[in-house]
């Protein structure tokens, strides 16, 4: 059987705060992003746990997957930007898409 | 002194949550609960809304409006003054500038339950109460924190979020909806949204111990001066709210109220705002203190001393 045939993309995910989730999205897209996926996350690390009890205490994860440059450019902005004041954690694999154009 | 019922469901939750307890409800059943308190409060003040000449209500509303505003501006020495750096201390007076909606739907009950006169039509002065104090700790921010703004929505961001944020769109709607539709038309939602208010805010309250409480355990990394803060600022403001409720010849269960609002702290709408306007100040502060320490100390203790405040002053 022929296996099908696969295309080489960057995964990007971002966990952040959902305060900025629009903001955030709106400058991916401006960077070439053609798609996201969005969920509500909580979680902690050594420098606090973010539960998510109530509403001003959201965080979200974003994922992106796009090309390699596009990853860079988004993540670079968003390390500029935002992770000065928000907490911002990102990271990036190496993913395979079947339809290359969406991506 | 009386408990409320309700204060009872709030301590169960912060001692739930003290016990390291597994009780959580369900994120969706908060929001819910949350957006129902909201339209409930609305609709309640909008039905006597309908009665009213609204040309009466406006000395009330600019004095609301003002007093909000006016709260960040006297407590940003105050926080300074405790060591808080300035975007903190700007950030701070922005969540007591603004208000709690909750906060005041137990006050409003412990009026209601002392026997006491009230304004109907209360709810309008909160709708009103909740965006001023934000913009007043913008400003300050702006002006003395050096907060730049970078990384920060713009005014539009901001005020698109306060003014079409969850709690005054749904506050607003709800006194409009009840003005227009008076008691009548209300009459067949009553069901839903008059009668059961108690028992759902008790509900909401049982959530609020248990997010109070986790910021409890937060006091620690704050030091004193939140502690300090929290417990000393309400009285204080709560004179304010008191006399602005006497020069404006409210009844005695308004100056309470309005002492009320003048002592409470935003949860909800001050904290989305600030991380959006100021993304230097520190949030956990700010939250800490106001959810931790003023939000209790209100509920338990404060509200019926505002209530003893009110009777003494209007006797």
């Amino acid at each position: 059987m022929n296996s099908l045939p696969k295309h080489g993309r960057t995964l990007l995910v971002v966990v952040t705060e959902a305060a900025i989730e629009k903001r955030l999205v709106q400058d991916a897209r401006e960077r070439g992003a053609l798609g996201w996926t969005v969920t509500e996350v909580r979680g902690g690390s050594a420098r606090g746990v973010r539960e998510g009890a109530w509403e001003a205490d959201r965080t979200v994860e974003i994922k992106f997957v796009c090309e390699p440059a596009v990853a860079d450019a988004i993540a670079a902005h968003a390390l500029a930007t935002y992770a000065p004041h928000y907490g911002l954690v990102m990271y990036f694999a190496a993913v395979e898409v079947l339809r290359p154009e969406r991506f | 002194m009386h408990i409320d019922v309700v204060v009872w469901f709030f301590l169960l939750g912060v001692f739930a949550r003290l016990a390291k307890s597994d009780l959580r409800l369900p994120e969706a059943l908060y929001e819910t609960l949350s957006i129902y308190l909201l339209l409930a409060i609305g609709l309640k003040g909008g039905i006597e809304l309908s009665r009213q000449p609204l040309g009466l209500l406006a000395p009330q509303v600019a004095a609301c409006v003002a007093l909000g505003f006016a709260i960040p501006w006297l407590l940003y020495p105050l926080a300074r003054w405790a060591r808080l750096a300035p975007v903190d201390a700007a950030s701070l007076g922005a969540h007591y500038g603004s208000v709690s909606v909750v906060t005041f739907a137990v006050a409003a009950q412990a009026v209601q339950r002392a026997g006491l006169p009230l304004e109907s039509h209360a709810p309008l002065w909160v709708a009103v109460m909740e965006a001023p104090g934000i913009v007043a700790g913008i400003l300050l921010a702006r002006l003395f924190g050096r907060s730049t703004g970078a990384g920060a929505g713009g005014w539009g961001a901001v005020a698109h979020d306060v003014f079409l944020g969850k709690s005054v769109l749904l506050l607003v709607g709800g006194l409009a909806i009840g003005a227009v539709a008076g008691e009548a038309g209300t009459a067949p939602i009553r069901a839903v949204f008059i009668d059961p208010f108690k028992g759902v805010l008790a509900l909401f309250l049982l959530e609020l111990g248990l997010v109070a409480g986790a910021r409890l355990t937060d006091l620690r990394r704050f030091g004193a001066a939140v502690l300090v803060l929290g417990l000393g600022l309400p009285p204080l403001l709560a004179l304010g709210g008191a006399a602005v409720g006497l020069m404006l010849g409210l009844s005695t269960g308004g100056v309470a109220i309005l002492a009320t609002l003048a002592a409470s702290a935003s949860y909800i709408a001050a904290p989305t705002a600030m991380r959006v306007a100021v993304p230097e100040a520190n949030a956990g502060l700010s939250i800490t203190a106001a959810l931790g320490v003023t939000f209790p100390f209100n509920v338990v203790i404060g509200i019926p001393l505002y209530i003893a405040l009110a009777q003494r002053l209007t006797a």
